[in-house]
């Protein structure tokens, strides 16, 4: 979807919402993967709100990305459970996996890397989320799955 | 004969392959010609055995786990269909120690039945409470709230009924009702455990709380790491809607109540309640100055009861069963019961729902069994990242608000997190306050400045660098962000970092505790 489409059909659904900016933006993030900092003044108008209100929201929230993320978006929870299992560590085989640090997408698009303060999974800890699916018990093998389907997949 | 098998479909038992499971069950009973119904519920709280699969006998349920993939052939080859001996049984469900310890109230449902049938919620129990409270009428069943001595399980522990009667006494055409479902603190899930495996529950005690204060319009705010909780939810209040427990006429009162979803967008500050109502109004998460009190003046201006998910979750069970009943469990001041959270290290990790005044010890090894790694615990954090990490010698005290207080811990929303030996406390204490700068809403100088301060004095300390100097700078600074912080965000951020120079000096290269403080 072009990206002026998906923020005209983002601002038709919440605009008019009570608090709608955060739906809104969800909205946008969800169809795009980010939400385009050239598309923030015409959701500042459409919300009656100033450029700065809007910017300052989305740079607010850790969930809005304000660049493309790569093909697939690896969480890596990094909240003390999961330290206790050893999340540091699987940390550093994902760095290594990537060949790119958190905040980071990998050289072929594959994966970008994010940390995450706790996925409530934390009794089966550590735990990592691949796009919207929750991963448990997750080990250096597992992990190295995980990234190699990345890569292989679209 | 059909028989029923039961896995859960809670994201914690998706994370460990239930869906695979299920589907190699049904592919197997379909290739043995076998005829079974598989009914997906929520968890259980047993989770260090999910992949949990439970077979309905005529003695009840019995269950096997953890099942992989690999192990469904053996379990048909062992009849577990009928209660077969495996190596991965357990016997019956209900008679599993850790389950059977337990005294079960808001969590009576969970892994019982299927989330999203309604008719299932209403024909154990669902919607009992309700009807209670709408015959009561809204000024006796908020003053039946207070008597049940129920507070705030979201980890401030102010008494529900209070609230809800400052709500009650306001003048005003518009009220609200918000659910915080901004679950942030490491080793807590009993939140998402309702809200994906018993969202009716959640629903009814939105509703009574409506109906009881007079508020026409709820809202689940709830984290955007939380699709499956966000999905079943909106799927589960569709479905209360269209039997008419939500909307104009709810349950034929005569009174409307509307609820909608929102989602988070991963900021911590959000589960502190003005600058999560702030963001649900479209805004930066920022604090709140208080007064005035979101009872009186809290969504869009109006007045509005701001609870937890379990606060909300234990309403309909307290109207069905009496204010009694529930006011009997507990000690002290902490009364009625708390799903704990056992989580991290632990062997045992899971939910234990259980009266106030069980020992830490007791919940870290009669039910959690020790640690995974299976070397000794040093240290449990208790009540998220904001709660003090609690030495060995601490373990036999008593878990109830007041009592975790005076030795400057906090219960907070239940998790308990574990840690083995091989812990580097230091590295913990230097977690808590980055932690502290990256969730930060900045309002307040002392959590946005002081945080990032006390990360470089901890890297000093760490780097033996003029030690004894840098330990009275830390405290320094910890005392003025408890004292001088706007929320509990900054206010309590330093009670991990005191906890840690308090019992576990040595690892920061100290003798001994420097002057003990507070924690």
């Amino acid at each position: 979807m072009a990206p002026d489409d998906a923020v005209a059909q983002a601002i038709a659904l919440h605009a008019d919402r009570p608090g709608g900016l955060l739906p809104l933006l969800h909205e946008i993030q969800d169809r795009l993967g980010y939400v385009p900092p050239h598309c923030v003044p015409t959701v500042a108008k459409a919300m009656r709100l100033s450029i700065a209100e809007v910017h300052g929201v989305v740079g607010f929230y850790h969930h809005f990305r304000r660049s493309p993320p790569g093909r697939h978006v690896l969480r890596i929870c990094l909240a003390e459970a999961c330290q206790s299992m050893g999340s540091r560590e699987l940390l550093d085989h994902a760095r290594k996996m990537t060949g790119t640090d958190l905040h980071g997408t990998s050289a072929d698009g594959a994966v970008t890397l994010e940390p995450v303060y706790c996925l409530g999974n934390c009794a089966c800890s550590p735990a990592v989320m691949l796009d919207k699916q929750l991963v448990g018990r997750v080990d250096a093998q597992r992990l190295a799955d995980i990234i190699e389907h990345c890569r292989v997949g679209a | 004969m059909m028989s029923r098998v039961f896995v859960a479909r809670d994201s914690c038992a998706l994370s460990v392959g239930a869906d695979s499971v299920a589907q190699a069950i049904c592919a197997e009973a379909a290739l043995r010609g076998q005829a079974i119904e598989i009914v997906r519920t929520g968890s259980r709280g047993l989770l260090w055995l999910e992949p949990l699969v439970e077979v309905e006998t005529p003695e009840g349920r019995v269950a096997y786990g953890p099942v992989a993939q690999r192990d469904v052939a053996e379990l048909f080859a062992s009849d577990f269909l009928r209660g077969g001996r495996h190596r991965l049984g357990h016997g019956l469900t209900e008679q599993i120690p850790y389950l059977a310890r337990q005294q079960r109230r808001t969590f009576a449902r969970m892994g019982l039945i299927d989330p999203l049938r309604l008719d299932d919620y209403v024909q154990h129990d669902g919607y009992r409470g309700l009807r209670q409270a709408l015959a009561m009428g809204p000024g006796a069943a908020v003053q039946a709230l207070v008597d049940s001595g129920l507070r705030g399980r979201g980890g401030a522990a102010f008494p529900t009924g209070i609230k809800w009667k400052t709500v009650l006494e306001q003048q005003s055409a518009t009220k609200y009702v918000v659910c915080n479902a901004d679950e942030g603190d490491s080793g807590t899930f009993s939140d998402r455990m309702i809200m994906e495996g018993d969202p009716f529950l959640l629903i009814e005690g939105m509703t009574i709380a409506g109906v009881s204060t007079g508020a026409s319009q709820g809202y689940i705010y709830v984290r955007s790491e939380y699709p499956c909780a966000e999905a079943t939810l909106a799927s589960a209040i569709e479905t209360a809607r269209a039997a008419g427990y939500l909307g104009a006429d709810v349950a034929g009162s005569g009174l409307s109540f509307h609820l909608e979803v929102r989602r988070g967008a991963g900021a911590y500050i959000c589960g502190e309640e003005t600058s999560l109502l702030e963001s649900l109004e479209g805004k930066r998460g920022m604090v709140r100055f208080r007064p005035p009190l979101p009872a009186v003046q809290g969504l869009f201006g109006k007045p509005t009861v701001v609870n937890n998910v379990i606060t909300l979750a234990s309403v309909p069970t307290i109207f069905a069963n009496g204010a009694r009943a529930y006011r009997d469990f507990g000690l002290g001041r902490s009364r009625g019961t708390l799903p704990f959270q056992l989580a991290g290290n632990i062997r045992h990790g899971g939910l234990v729902e259980i009266a106030f005044g069980l020992t830490l010890r007791e919940l870290l090894y009669d039910f959690g069994g020790g640690s995974a790694s299976g070397r000794p615990i040093r240290a449990v954090q208790v009540g998220g990242p904001l709660g003090a990490y609690v030495p060995e010698s601490q373990f036999d005290t008593a878990l109830d608000y007041e009592a975790f207080a005076a030795m400057g811990a906090m219960i907070g929303h239940g998790g308990i997190v574990a840690f083995d030996d091989t812990t580097d406390l230091a590295q913990m204490a230097r977690f808590a306050m980055e932690f502290c700068a990256i969730e930060s809403c900045g309002k307040c100088t002392p959590c946005r400045i002081g945080s990032t301060r006390a990360v470089e004095v901890i890297d000093r300390i760490r780097a033996q660098h003029n030690v004894p100097a840098n330990v009275a700078l830390l405290r320094d600074l910890c005392e003025t962000m408890t004292a001088g912080s706007l929320c509990a965000l900054g206010g309590m951020a330093p009670a991990p970092v005191l906890s840690v120079l308090n019992h576990f000096p040595e690892d920061f290269g100290l003798t001994a505790p420097s002057t003990i403080t507070s924690a």
